[in-house]
């Protein structure tokens, strides 16, 4: 499809009263098959409010949680589908009348976002965690069955007011919001398009599909039910915030180009302006439009990416959400924003790279540097694992920065290794508990190592992994994207990456010195013992760590196979 | 393809570290024996590497090569050079000591719960810290070679941090508290360092195009690869900062009196005896090799750090009232020799250096394990709780003087024969610097024997009245030790055979020929 043809999509209303009648309207051409992956995700979130519904309360927790796995599994599936048949080389293209790109990126991303919200899924369907007085194992029926005594991280009825007498009606019951599977697949689908968005319209639509259901998701944790909301109300408002200026930028881009099509953009930057649009005649070309309009939509992604000075949502919304939803945001929202971000600078915006190189260079400088520091003062596990994603996100950016095809790579490649490695500290996180559910303060970390070796053990990886000591995948991730960036002319933001590194090494190790140094508080945490879906996030968390770190070859061709944009 | 000797090698005591790890909890002595035959089936593995190793043979021998990561040029790559052999030779004949030393040091005590396994982590992670080392000395690849630079830390810090010394002054709590802390000053000295040095790992990647040890100093030497003078530099100084931190070289050697304080005194000579040969190691392998011009260039100032070290430790080590800590100290202004001989770029400074390596290895371990024999029987690192302890131990007090007569390079015995080479390359190339450096010789003496007189002779203290003599185990420690300290010493030359060719091709990378005695042409 070509440029013009794009353009038109987007431009009949000027050209309808030229047009004879009959060709107003063409029937735009939809390639289901390569869109297989998100359809399947967005018509089982369909079904699964369909289920809410129609289906009785005992019975939703099992048929949700089939089904979002099934989902998963099969637009997975698609996407490896997609793959084979050469959609990420050679006949990569884009699809949807120009709104979808299927390509070695989208594809790769698609897959990993898709892994991750997998092994998401099944902390989120843990039940073995909270302890009995939260259903008491009976059912409003008076029979006593073990589905009714397991209740998961999510609150029993998210619209009771806290501490109410509904609430404590719902919980009596043993009601749980079985709700929060197909906002997950809602998300995740939106996830799906954000990185593949070839235009902006796309991008901006697929960026609500994905945030609103995670900042409901947010608001429905079961203990410290306020935090939750509140962690809720300052991400949708400031993730609101943040939306409006991608917004305007969006506008003011379309003012500048007259499409809102990646490829139509970048034509224009380069100086090739098809056919004037006479309504836009007095704007298009105007480079302020473009700077300005460019930076917003920078904005607004960096806000999602968590990049300083756009990050100051992430602490809070990481504390105060479901701890689950916190892996899965901290590790598959990083992916798809991140895809995005590179699909703009690489397609709408390469003729910018020299007049963007000075901010982009300054926010990868203070998000690197500001994460680390800021992380050394954090006495909440969680916090400190948000401003340890901050940190990444300014390694992930000097990789950006490359702009080169090894700066895509080690991206994709970065992004895979962060998010499992996320979501397996996360999961951790969410065993280590007390009287008040998870105990996320520091200090009751002391002595795990102690207590439970093999969980300490484990989480020890984890933290290992972020700190990138070789031998982890954390490593091989913070080698390739330095590498390029080094490769790529950056090396002072090389150098200020492993001074951050060095600064982040210290509130890591220091988390493994209290677990394993410290003496163990008689009134420490318990280690629950999670079912066999917990486990198995944290097991492929450790092995994805280990291989990719031992060896990384495979998925660093990968990586680089799936190196080209299609324009 | 003939069998994979080196890897072997280091995969032995990796292997040996799992099955340890894997021995259940109430199986203690199993553990134990198990680790020590795994660290004697390195020892004959490296036994082999010394007799297959042909010294006028090729530089680097029964290498091995295959690929890694293609995507970032890595290569697992393996060859020993001389020097290779000598401080691999070295890592697996000190090990079984160490662990043999470390018997009891791990013993759970009663407080514990019963999961916790403290005795097979322990002599695990000693083994993972040997395979690691080993391999480390075997690697030919840049990138391979800062991996296991970088992951050695992590064992290293678990055995300072999780096994502390039992003889500590004050409460349990502050005891823990000490060892976390110095544990973490170990970890991130050292993680600094590295992070500093994989910046210039990938500069280098960048410059060069490929991590291969040969391969970038062939291109070097034939002219294909140009290197700006200040990239080279800078180049040069991130790889030398790491090393620098891990010898450890004044005044980044902070971390290490507070390490061997507070480890137990196996986990110390492991630090200082093994681990730290890496850095005075890779500054002989990388730095020279990798950066010639850069080298020549620094040197000034290198040997200048290098004299402070020499004098700053035995100063700091005279003052010293904590047994173990003289011994870091000392080991500081060790260090310091051998970062002279290297640097002093004469082939008799730096054979004197590698062979210094070796014997410093040797020494430290015999006199730091007989004194932690002594703190362990009294309970105090402290030299004044001593008191005439020959009376009572006459054997522990006679290994202790030759472990100390040996630091202080006796002649007769090892250690002496590479002072005098690391000196006398030093005073040939730099006259001055040899003079100064001397002063720390007579400084050591200071320091071991009034060491000796303050806690051996003297009336016999009350504390120490009752202490037991060395047993068994704690002899076929010493003893061993003692005996290659005195073979050494009269007839280095299994050692020296091996190391000279070696050295002989590290002159020729940085283009310097020993200075010629200039006796009548001056007329």
């Amino acid at each position: 499809m070509s440029a013009t043809a794009v353009h038109s999509l987007w431009t009949t209303a000027g050209e309808v009263t030229s047009a004879a009648p009959g060709d107003r309207f063409t029937a735009p051409t939809i390639e289901y098959a390569q869109l297989a992956p998100v359809l399947i995700v967005v018509g089982v979130a369909v079904l699964g409010v369909l289920v809410e519904a129609f289906v009785p309360r005992r019975a939703r927790y099992t048929t949700q949680v089939f089904l979002t796995v099934v989902a998963l599994a099969a637009s997975f599936a698609a996407v490896i589908g997609l793959a084979a048949d050469g959609y990420a080389t050679k006949s990569a293209h884009i699809a949807a009348m120009g709104a979808i790109a299927v390509d070695g990126p989208a594809l790769f991303l698609q897959g990993t976002i898709l892994l991750v919200s997998m092994v998401s899924v099944f902390t989120f369907a843990e039940r073995r965690l909270e302890p009995a007085p939260h259903g008491d194992g009976v059912s409003p029926a008076g029979t006593k069955s073990r589905a009714w005594g397991r209740v998961d991280s999510f609150a029993a009825q998210a619209g009771s007011v806290p501490g109410s007498d509904s609430e404590k009606a719902a919980v009596k019951a043993g009601f749980t919001t079985t709700e929060v599977f197909p906002l997950l697949l809602f998300s995740v689908a939106g996830m799906l398009v954000f990185p593949a968005a070839n235009d902006l319209l796309t991008l901006f639509i697929a960026l609500e599909v994905f945030s609103l259901p995670l900042y409901l998701l947010c608001a429905v944790a079961r203990r410290k039910r306020l935090m939750s909301q509140e962690a809720a109300v300052k991400y949708f408002l400031l993730g609101s915030f943040s939306s409006a200026f991608l917004l305007f930028g969006i506008a003011l881009l379309y003012g500048y180009a007259g499409t809102v099509s990646y490829a139509g953009i970048a034509g224009v930057v380069d100086g090739d302006i098809q056919d004037i649009d006479p309504a836009l005649a007095d704007t298009m070309g105007n480079d302020a439009l473009l700077l300005i309009g460019g930076a917003m939509i920078l904005m607004g992604l960096f806000f999602k990416v968590g990049a300083v000075p756009f990050h100051m949502w992430t602490p809070d919304v990481y504390q105060g959400a479901p701890t689950p939803v916190t892996g899965f945001m901290a590790a598959a929202t990083k992916v798809a924003a991140f895809g995005a971000l590179l699909r703009l600078l690489y397609v709408v915006l390469p003729g910018l790279t020299w007049d963007l190189r000075p901010v982009m260079w300054g926010v990868a400088i203070v998000t690197m540097v500001g994460g680390a520091v800021v992380a050394i003062t954090q006495t909440d596990i969680k916090r400190l694992l948000a401003y340890s994603s901050i940190a990444h996100a300014g390694f992930i950016l000097a990789g950006v920065i490359a702009a080169s095809p090894d700066g895509i790579s080690s991206v994709l490649f970065y992004l895979g290794v962060y998010s499992f490695v996320t979501v397996g500290a996360f999961a951790v996180v969410t065993l280590v508990r007390d009287a008040g559910g998870e105990a996320t303060h520091l200090s009751k970390w002391a002595g795990l190592g102690r207590r439970s070796p093999l969980t300490a053990a484990v989480f020890a990886v984890f933290l290992l992994s972020f700190a990138g000591i070789p031998l982890t995948s954390g490593f091989s991730g913070k080698f390739a994207v330095f590498k390029a960036a080094a490769d790529g002319g950056a090396a002072p933001l090389v150098v200020v990456g492993v001074i951050s590194s060095a600064i982040a090494a210290f509130f890591y190790i220091r988390v493994i010195v209290l677990m394993f140094f410290s003496e163990p508080k008689a009134d420490g945490p318990t280690v629950a013992v999670p079912s066999p879906l917990t486990m198995t996030t944290i097991a492929v968390g450790v092995a994805v760590t280990l291989v990719l770190g031992l060896a990384p070859q495979y998925f660093l061709d990968l990586a680089s196979q799936a190196g080209g944009f299609v324009r | 393809m003939s069998f994979p000797l080196l890897t072997a090698t280091a995969a032995l005591p990796a292997v040996g570290a799992i099955v340890t790890a894997a021995v259940p909890a109430g199986r203690r002595t199993a553990a134990k024996w198990t680790a020590l035959l795994f660290s004697l089936g390195t020892l004959v593995l490296a036994g082999l590497v010394f007799a297959r190793f042909e010294p006028g043979g090729d530089r680097y021998q029964l290498t091995e090569s295959h690929p890694w990561i293609a995507d970032f040029g890595v290569r697992y790559d393996l060859g020993v050079d001389g020097i290779g052999v000598a401080l691999l030779g070295l890592t697996a004949l000190l090990i079984p000591f160490v662990l043999l030393a470390g018997w009891h040091d791990a013993d759970p005590l009663e407080t514990h719960s019963s999961r916790w396994r403290p005795t097979q982590g322990f002599f695990a992670l000693i083994l993972m810290v040997e395979a690691m080392v080993i391999l480390s000395f075997e690697a030919t690849d840049v990138f391979l070679f800062y991996i296991l630079f970088e992951a050695m830390l992590i064992p290293m810090y678990f055995l300072i941090g999780g096994f502390g010394d039992r003889a500590h002054a004050g409460s349990e709590e502050n005891a823990a508290a000490q060892r976390s802390y110095a544990a973490v000053k170990f970890l991130l000295y050292n993680l600094a360092g590295g992070l500093i040095m994989l910046a210039a790992v990938i500069g280098l990647y960048v410059v060069a195009g490929s991590f291969s040890l040969s391969e970038i100093a062939e291109a070097r030497a034939n002219g294909s690869l140009e290197m700006a003078g200040s990239t080279e530099k800078w180049l040069f100084l991130g790889f030398f900062f790491a090393f620098a931190v891990k010898a450890p070289l004044w005044p980044l050697h902070t971390w290490l009196p507070n390490a061997m304080g507070e480890a137990t005194t196996p986990v110390a000579v492991l630090i200082t005896a093994v681990v730290d040969k890496v850095g005075t190691f890779a500054m002989l392998r990388y730095c020279l090799q990798l950066f010639p011009e850069a080298s020549k260039w620094a040197t000034p100032v290198i040997l200048v750090l290098a004299l402070v070290s020499i004098i700053y430790g035995a100063l700091l080590a005279v003052g010293q009232r904590d047994i173990k800590r003289l011994i870091a100290y000392a080991s500081i202004s060790h260090f310091g020799f051998i970062v002279l001989g290297i640097f002093a770029m004469t082939s008799q400074g730096q054979s004197g250096a590698t062979l210094y390596m070796v014997n410093h290895g040797i020494s430290t371990a015999a006199l730091m394990l007989v004194a932690g024999f002594l703190i362990t029987r009294r309970g105090s690192r402290l030299i004044a709780d001593y008191g005439g302890v020959q009376k009572v131990a006459p054997v522990l007090a006679g290994t202790f003087l030759i472990g100390g007569l040996a630091t202080l390079s006796l002649p007769g015995l090892a250690p002496f024969v590479s002072e005098f080479l690391v000196l006398v390359g030093a005073f040939s190339a730099y006259p001055v610097v040899g003079i100064v450096a001397t002063v720390g010789i007579v400084l050591a003496a200071l320091y071991v024997l009034v060491l000796y007189q303050r806690t051996m002779t003297g009336p016999v203290r009350e504390s120490v009245r009752a202490m037991p003599d060395l047993r068994v185990r704690e002899l076929a420690v010493a003893l061993p030790l003692i005996a290659l300290l005195i073979f050494l010493g009269v007839f280095p030359k299994p050692v020296t055979d091996v190391v000279n060719p070696a050295v002989q091709h590290t002159m020729q990378d940085v283009q310097k020929k020993d200075p010629q005695p200039e006796v009548e042409a001056a007329k």
